[in-house]
């Protein structure tokens, strides 16, 4: 029996039926199209599904939709302003070469914003620790680590 | 994952009923565990009762010489929590060590009791600090409440509404982590109570379990040193791809000696 389903999705009102076993990383990329969120290992484990709900970072592809109810929801898209200018998070992984193939990308960036909400000024060791769910198998984490470093100073 | 049928329950004697009406449900909390176990097959429950909009079973109260922990409150509350900070610092750690940021802010404290994984590290806390489980029923201590690999005393029905901890006097967790997956590959907990000297292993045998003669030992000298001749036979712990029972029975040691360290050092 479908659920109907409401939310806020990157500042706009969605609404859908779903089915209950609807996982939230296939509502967000299947029925409102923001690819931007990656299944990586479909196993809680790689954090390629990261996403915001109510203010902190959650792993979407261990989640029902339903379990999104009512709350708000921030994904990658949701980052840049609306003329295009990148969020300072989304810069410094540009700028200090945070990425190369992008896949764990999206949700390395969303980690890492929950991250300096929650400690702003946080030391190497810190980064690292704080990145333990969001897996890279391309970059080694040593420029990731940098683009965290200089956001926080941005 | 299998269809189900979905039910948000509105209280607990909401999600009583509803578990009452269906021969074939399960509680979700976080769904850290159980929507990964749905994913996968090993989990086809008819019914999914989600917990999730109980406000009563979500908060941190302190509770006279202690500590009361709502069932739904996430290991990410516990973790910054101040009232957790000051009355139990090394239950607000263990808590900080559980999974990664993003399991921590959905996975539960009630969640994980209830599952009672053979490598979660709340069975270890509550067993340390001889904690008492509050239920919609009754109230279970923890010694009794932990009864074998993922079982524990709940009955068909019975949900566990919040988590009461005593304050130590002094306490401190020591895990060693899975290099891969985060969880206990041993974990000890080591508390010293009102009531006694306290030693819970969570990791190292399919179900949490006190250490007696580690227990007497810190009684007597609380030290490092006391309980360095101290092993747990290897005969009734896990073996697996991870380590042997013998390197865990290694492991029980060494944890113990380094959590008395750091209570030491607090």
């Amino acid at each position: 029996m479908p659920v109907r389903l409401s939310m806020t999705v990157n500042g706009n009102p969605v609404s859908a039926d779903v089915e209950p076993r609807t996982l939230l990383v296939d509502f967000i990329r299947d029925t409102l199209r923001l690819t931007g969120t990656h299944i990586g290992c479909d196993t809680a484990q790689c954090g390629a599904c990261t996403i915001h709900m109510n203010g902190v970072a959650v792993k979407c592809c261990n989640m029902l939709a339903v379990q999104a109810q009512g709350s708000t929801i921030l994904t990658i898209e949701g980052l840049a302003k609306a003329d295009g200018t990148m969020h300072p998070m989304q810069a410094a992984f540009r700028d200090h070469h945070g990425l190369q193939c992008g896949y764990c990308t999206p949700g390395m960036v969303m980690s890492a914003i929950d991250l300096l909400k929650r400690h702003p000024h946080p030391s190497e060791e810190q980064i690292r620790a704080e990145l333990d769910g969001n897996l890279c198998r391309c970059t080694g984490y040593h420029n990731i680590v940098k683009a965290v470093q200089a956001a926080a100073k941005a | 994952m299998h269809e189900f049928n979905y039910h948000k329950a509105s209280s607990v004697a909401d999600a009583t009923a509803k578990l009452a009406a269906s021969d074939d449900a399960r509680l979700l909390a976080g769904g850290q565990t159980l929507i990964a176990a749905m994913k996968m097959r090993l989990s086809a429950p008819a019914d999914v009762i989600d917990l999730g909009g109980i406000v009563e079973l979500r908060g941190i109260k302190v509770e006279g010489a202690g500590i009361s922990i709502g069932a739904m409150t996430t290991h990410a509350t516990v973790a910054a929590s101040k009232e957790v900070g000051k009355a139990i610092p090394a239950l607000a750690s263990l808590a900080a060590s559980i999974g990664d940021p993003m399991v921590r802010n959905m996975g539960t404290i009630g969640g994980s009791v209830a599952n009672n994984d053979p490598a979660a590290d709340y069975p270890a806390a509550l067993v340390g600090l001889g904690a008492t489980v509050v239920t919609s029923k009754r109230k279970i201590a923890a010694d009794q409440f932990f009864t074998g690999l993922y079982e524990t005393a709940l009955e068909p029905g019975e949900i566990i509404m919040s988590v009461s901890f005593p304050t130590p006097k002094r306490a401190s967790y020591m895990k060693f982590k899975n290099p891969a997956s985060r969880y206990a590959l041993v974990g000890v907990f080591v508390a010293e109570s009102a009531s006694g000297m306290r030693v819970g292993v969570t990791g190292a045998g399919p179900c949490v379990f006190r250490v007696p003669d580690m227990e007497k030992a810190l009684g007597k000298s609380f030290s490092p040193d006391a309980v360095k001749g101290i092993k747990v036979p290897a005969d009734d712990l896990n073996t697996d791809i991870h380590a042997s029972a013998e390197y865990r029975s290694h492991l029980i040691t060494v944890m113990t000696r380094r959590a008395v360290e750091q209570a030491l050092s607090n």
